[in-house]
């Protein structure tokens, strides 16, 4: 057992960390904001340059090979940054769907695309009723000759309004929470019978509406199993979930060091705040769920690769549920701590607490997720529990 | 990064596991595991078990009968000794007096009283807190005046755990009035047979007698009971206090109550379904199980990260153990209390005679007794607000 990074890991980590550093200040950060996407195409290219697009994919496409280790070092430096580009959307999320569901013929046309920034991708899943559900699909596919014809609208589709391809689930058969006949299709959000429209999020970042009215997908744009997608996008969305948690890890990390200094630099009463006694003990509270939530995340990092699903859903159930826990506590005192200046746009800390409260409502809050992890049984005195 | 235990490693758990749950009586471990007080003999015959095995004393030198482990194999000891509710050797002999003797200690100290602390010979207590030193504890007043070839002792301790048990008690005394507050201490080991020491029970909101007032009146004390230099006792007694670091979590310990409580909540009915498939209670205990878990992973990046840290310079990691390990303990005994119901209202402690047959399921004697008793958990070795002011000052600067 170690948590030390290899060689290469502590290479990715320098150079992500260097890139966040250089390139990611806040007043850059409200640059890329002002501009047309809303994120920087700038930055997309270095992210391409690094290898960070490719990160996750097998050598063969472009890709560098990377697991659950090496996307948590990208995303926790990206968590600091309060990165606005659409590397969750494309990379996590469309790159997974692929990587898991994807034809042989699909993931040689699409991943080296992604892994260039040539592609970007988007996952329209959500719909007005699903909540935190993911078998909760309306959206109707019907096969019609060689085509499948979509039907149905999608919410908050993360990045929608830039992707080049949309990953659209939609229901082959079944009723509306049926785990099975869930298909995942391919789609060009210019094709007919497509609308999309986007607009920011509370954090700063992009989503779109998507509606699909009798949109017609070519039989090879189905992805694997027309029908059987289930297990593939909870696979996905497992690590999606632990690619959040490190994300989080970087913003409440972000936010406890921005508090403390803070501490020691702002002066009342005629020395700085942090003399304080209760400052200092509600400081140090932060701390301890800063660190059980970097214990957690690291959790989720290695239970992502995990093939027993019950035993993943577990894992990451719980990492959520401290996430969201932590991140809550520690967004709060933050503001709470900086006082005034702490409630303004102009000031950081504000924009962190966003991003960490958006966080928490990403598939699934905390209160589901603690839910789901009782319904399990918990976590100790089951059978892998050591 | 690479969260499995290696096939040693998990050779070596087994190992442990297979030992403890063998070697040591299950009367003894069923007694520890429902809190019931355990006899002198019971602890003591059980750390001979360990001992002759090389496994009470594992944190010592190797010279004095340690363990040349990892901290991993460490921790793994530990885990499978506390989810075996094994009762770990006395703490005061192996993780307090005896790491400071085989430190500071001379060749004599070290043969006359490690061997026998050990192997649970000598049974030791702590004379540290006073009735006006708690948190403020290196303002200790128990003066001992040295006298030719010996210390005459005067003053009082108190909260002194198992005292009445106890054959030896290691004291922190001011030896020097004048200077300031923590350089006029020493650290003196004194046979509790001496003329003078009066031992007076405390009886905690448990009904237990945990723990003692030590009164020492004109003890007289050999010089050679010195431990180290004279003055520096506050320096021998910070190493006590940093000397175990990890183990403070009681991770394993936690884990244990959770099975149990699994356990129990299976048996008890609400209304015409076991307490275990109640959502809320489900939803309770899980929140306490991700904690645990986290707390876990903690405990394992602090464990990982001591071979290649200096002795002596704690992982700031390793802050939060305390802080977060007593408050999941005690939300744990809540729990206990919450499925019990209301058969923890019976108090049936030894101390005022057993009820026999007990009223109620025999689970339920001491969850109360348990919940209150495990209030200290968060007091004792320095408050939770004391290690949040260390925190606040060595790790986070203020």
């Amino acid at each position: 057992m170690d948590f030390d990074l290899t060689d290469e890991q502590r290479l990715l980590k320098d150079s992500v960390d260097r890139l966040i550093a250089d390139q990611y200040q806040f007043e850059q950060r409200k640059k890329y904001l002002a501009e047309p996407d809303g994120w920087s195409r700038n930055a997309w290219k270095q992210y391409a340059e690094l290898g960070l697009l490719g990160l996750p994919f097998e050598e063969k496409y472009g890709g560098f090979g990377g697991g659950p280790v090496e996307t948590m070092i990208v995303m926790e430096a990206f968590g600091r940054g309060l990165v606005l580009e659409p590397y969750f959307a494309t990379v996590i999320l469309g790159g997974g769907l692929l990587r898991r569901a994807g034809t042989q013929v699909q993931q040689q046309a699409l991943i080296p695309e992604i892994a260039q920034g040539k592609l970007k991708l988007a996952f329209a899943h959500v719909e007005r009723q699903s909540r935190y559900d993911l078998a909760d699909v309306a959206t109707t596919a019907r096969q019609d000759g060689a085509v499948w014809v979509l039907d149905g609208s999608k919410s908050i589709v993360l990045h929608g309004d830039c992707a080049d391809r949309l990953l659209v689930t939609a229901r082959v058969s079944g009723d509306r929470r049926d785990r099975m006949g869930i298909g995942l299709f391919l789609v060009d959000p210019s094709a007919a019978g497509v609308t999309r429209r986007g607009y920011p999020t509370q954090d700063g970042l992009r989503a779109a509406e998507v509606t699909l009215s009798g949109v017609r997908i070519p039989a090879g744009d189905a992805l694997g199993d027309a029908g059987g997608a289930l297990p593939a996008i909870e696979h996905v969305v497992d690590e999606a979930i632990a690619a959040l948690c490190a994300e989080a890890v970087g913003t409440m990390q972000a936010m406890h060091d921005t508090t403390l200094e803070y501490l020691k630099t702002r002066q009342q009463f005629g020395r700085p705040i942090g003399q304080f006694q209760v400052l200092q003990h509600r400081s140090v509270d932060m701390l301890v769920a800063l660190e059980q939530a970097r214990s957690m995340a690291m959790f989720a990092a290695v239970m992502a690769a995990e093939e027993d699903a019950t035993e993943r859903r577990r894992a990451m159930a719980a990492a959520k549920v401290q996430i969201g826990r932590s991140g809550k506590h520690i967004g709060q005192e933050a503001i709470q701590l900086h006082g005034g200046i702490g409630m303004t746009m102009e000031y950081k800390v504000g924009h962190y607490f966003k991003r960490m409260t958006m966080i928490d409502v990403l598939f699934g809050d905390a209160d589901a997720h603690l839910a789901t992890l009782a319904r399990l049984g918990g976590l100790f005195g089951n059978a892998r529990a050591a | 990064m690479d969260l499995n235990f290696t096939d040693e490693e998990r050779a070596f758990r087994e190992e442990a596991r297979g030992f403890f749950r063998t070697e040591v009586p299950e009367s003894v471990r069923h007694k520890a595991r429902d809190g019931e007080h355990l006899t002198k003999d019971e602890i003591v015959s059980t750390q001979r078990i360990l001992n002759a095995r090389g496994w009470a004393t594992v944190n010592w030198p190797v010279e004095w009968g340690g363990q040349p482990w990892s901290p991993v194999q460490v921790y793994l000891y530990q885990d499978e000794m506390q989810q075996a509710h094994v009762p770990p050797p006395i703490g005061f002999n192996v993780t307090m007096v005896g790491p400071v003797i085989a430190q500071f200690g001379n060749e004599e100290q070290k043969r006359r009283f490690l061997p026998r602390a050990a192997n649970a010979d000598d049974f030791w207590c702590q004379g540290f807190s006073e009735p006006g030193s708690g948190s403020d504890l290196a303002s200790l007043r128990t003066r001992a005046e040295r006298k030719g070839d010996k210390y005459i002792v005067n003053g009082q301790k108190i909260w002194t755990t198992l005292a009445q048990y106890a054959d030896w008690i290691f004291c922190l005394v001011r030896t020097d009035p004048a200077a300031k507050k923590q350089e006029g201490i020493s650290f003196l080991l004194i046979d509790m047979k001496t003329p003078g020491i009066t031992v007076r029970p405390i009886i905690t909101i448990d009904g237990g007698r945990e723990v003692n007032e030590v009164f020492l009146d004109n003890v007289e004390v050999p010089a050679e009971n010195l431990v180290g230099q004279e003055n520096k006792g506050w320096d021998y007694a910070k190493f006590l206090l940093g000397n175990e670091r990890t183990g403070i979590a009681r991770v394993g310990a936690s884990k244990a109550k959770v099975a149990r409580i699994k356990e129990l909540a299976a048996l008890e009915h609400v209304g015409d379904r076991p307490l275990i498939e109640d959502p809320r209670f489900r939803e309770k205990l899980a929140a306490v199980e991700i904690e645990l878990k986290a707390l876990e992973m903690t405990q394992l990046r602090v464990v990982a990260d001591e071979r290649k840290r200096e002795k002596g310079k704690p992982n700031p990691a390793s802050s939060i153990l305390k802080l977060k390990g007593s408050v999941i303990q005690q939300q744990l005994t809540e729990l206990l209390m919450d499925v019990v119901g209301p058969y923890v209202m019976p108090f049936q402690r030894e101390s005022d005679g057993r009820n026999e047959p007990v009223i109620g399921p025999d689970y339920a004697t001491e969850a109360a007794p348990i919940y209150f008793n495990y209030r200290k958990v968060s007091i004792y070795g320095g408050s939770n607000e004391i290690q949040r002011n260390i925190v606040a000052k060595a790790i986070l600067g203020l």
